[in-house]
């Protein structure tokens, strides 16, 4: 302990002593702060667990909603959310990983470029709400789609592009400078560099973003309800301009109904909602460690 | 292979080169300033490159000797802010005039970077990427073996050519980078540091292959370990804060240096 004696730090045992226990109080610190977000979130998930599980049948995913509790199901919310989540990653997915390239890879570094990014990194702080508001005003009434997946599936993709932009960005832009430079070397054009280096070691990284925005997509209730989404929907989509209802919506609905047994039923449309973010959250860790692997 | 006549070889040598040079010069670099915004990186340098030759720039660190290399083949391009004055000619063209393309530039001029950068695939797939895009119909099996042969690769990687090639070691990988740069057969080849990052072992394996290779290809080598460039180059260049001190037959620069600066270097005073 006492090694440091007759050096330039005199006291040096005392301050490290002192510096030791801060670190470990910080330290601890950090960890209460963490288990107390995971225990919030277990609290929760048993409330609804609680409340819903015994719900939770074949009927209740098999049945249209009903006025009566016992007979209600949420078969056309699931394939309305199927349908909506399908139709945006077919439609926000190539159009934000393509801005995002071009953004970071293709275009000079000008001052639109600049100005372009500001923007998108503002876009992504607007209230849902507001992306509500101009899907009705544009897709609804302008482009006369009425309230259809159509009209849903493009409101969402603009409230989730900014999400998929910024991080493919992110995910891009971490791509290390020197696999650029390897390619450009052998007289490649920054397309072929892009398409057959750039991407292809950012992809983990984009799908990670890509899961995240969809996932937000997925909870998302403001919007749907602004462009008329239906609450009761007897009948299952059959094609991208039929109307439709999805699951947090029917959760809203449910809720917002006076009867206890509505309340329980929410929570287990709660759950199934967790548990389809749940599986496409677990496609994409399936799909990370494949591509992943692959470059290791 | 034409005898360089004086008027070929810019001014600034024939004051100091000792003797002419025969061979016939594949680059020709005529006052060649190159500015980062505001800042001069490299002042007014001329000197030629010459054929199946290896020609070293040696001096100490931030003198612009990889900024000078990195010009030859106009990787300068990517770096934001970077103005060339002067002239590069390459077979009597400039590299620099609007009619080029900078893609068929780098095509013709390959380089191996300081840090081996094998892209994250097989080492198959880093060696015929690049002939792939750039159109090369042969039998791309071949061109692979023989690339790696040239490379001095070839028996270590013959088995496990799908494997990727971050499983190689470091001197490995920039084994694979050189042999990635040749299988683009290109006629010129820039080397920006290629031993700083790989163990003594390796450096050396390096150095036997830069030996082996100048027999096919031009090589033009960065370096600031002087004693690497006394090995392998014919010719040396000596640059300090961005100007060409002193440009010669390597063993002339370190035994016979003409310039004190030179001098001072090349015997470990300074640097």
């Amino acid at each position: 302990m006492n090694i440091l004696n007759g050096s330039a730090y005199p006291n040096n045992g005392v301050h490290l002593n002192k510096r030791h226990r801060k670190a470990k109080l910080f330290s601890m610190l950090c960890s209460l702060v963490t288990w107390l977000g995971v225990a919030l979130l277990g609290v929760l998930l048993y409330q609804v667990s609680s409340d819903g599980f015994k719900w939770l049948d074949l009927q209740f995913l098999t049945s249209f909603p009903s006025r009566f509790p016992y007979k209600a199901g949420i078969k056309s919310a699931l394939v309305g959310t199927l349908w909506l989540i399908s139709m945006v990653a077919f439609i926000a997915i190539p159009i934000g990983v393509a801005t995002a390239l071009y953004l970071e890879e293709l275009s000079g570094q000008g001052r639109m470029n600049r100005l372009i990014e500001l923007n998108i990194s503002n876009l992504a702080g607007v209230p849902s709400i507001v992306y509500g508001i101009i899907g009705l005003a544009v897709f609804v009434r302008g482009l006369a789609l009425e309230r259809s997946l159509v009209a849903g599936a493009l409101t969402m993709s603009l409230l989730i592009l900014p999400v998929i932009i910024i991080a493919s960005r992110e995910a891009i832009k971490s791509v290390p400078m020197s696999i650029r430079h390897a390619a450009f070397a052998l007289g490649a054009t920054r397309l072929q560099t892009a398409r057959d280096h750039v991407l292809p070691a950012s992809y983990s990284g984009i799908l990670t973003g890509v899961i995240l925005a969809l996932s937000r997509a997925i909870g998302e209730t403001a919007p749907l309800i602004m462009i008329g989404a239906l609450t009761y929907v007897a009948f299952l989509p059959e094609g991208p301009m039929d109307s439709f209802t999805a699951l947090p919506i029917q959760i809203y609905n449910w809720v917002s109904r006076p009867q206890q047994e509505f309340h329980q039923l929410a929570a287990g449309g709660i759950i199934v909602l967790l548990a389809v973010l749940l599986m496409m959250n677990t496609i994409a860790i399936v799909i990370r460690y494949k591509t992943e692997r692959k470059y290791k | 292979m034409s005898l360089l006549i004086p008027h070929d070889i810019p001014q600034a040598i024939t004051k100091h080169i000792s003797k002419p040079m025969t061979e016939e010069a594949v680059l020709n670099l005529n006052h060649v300033s190159i500015k980062y915004s505001d800042k001069t990186a490299v002042n007014d340098v001329s000197f030629v490159i010459a054929k199946h030759k290896v020609t070293s720039i040696i001096g100490p660190s931030g003198c612009g000797k990889s900024t000078l290399l990195r010009s030859l083949n106009r990787m300068n391009d990517f770096i934001p802010g970077v103005s060339i004055d002067g002239e590069i000619t390459f077979n009597n063209q400039d590299l620099y005039s609007k009619g080029v393309d900078a893609v068929e530039v780098r095509r013709r001029i390959g380089m191996v970077f300081q840090k081996p950068n094998p892209f994250p695939k097989s080492i198959y797939k880093n060696i015929a990427w690049g002939p792939s895009i750039n159109g090369f119909d042969g039998s791309m099996e071949e061109l692979v073996e023989r690339s790696l042969k040239q490379a001095a690769l070839w028996n270590e990687v013959k088995d496990r050519l799908h494997e990727s090639a971050l499983s190689l070691s470091g001197g490995q990988q920039q084994r694979l980078c050189i042999a990635r740069a040749l299988a683009m057969e290109p006629d010129i080849l820039l080397m920006d540091e290629p031993c700083s990052a790989l163990d003594p072992i390796s450096t050396a394996h390096i150095e036997d292959l830069i030996f082996e290779l100048k027999s096919r290809y031009t090589i033009v080598i960065v370096t600031h370990n002087m004693h690497q460039a006394a090995r392998i180059s014919d010719y040396t260049a000596f640059m300090e804060m961005g100007e060409l001190i002193e440009f010669d037959v390597t063993n002339e620069i370190f035994t016979r240096p003409k310039q004190k600066r030179t001098e001072e270097y090349v015997t470990g005073r300074f640097g």
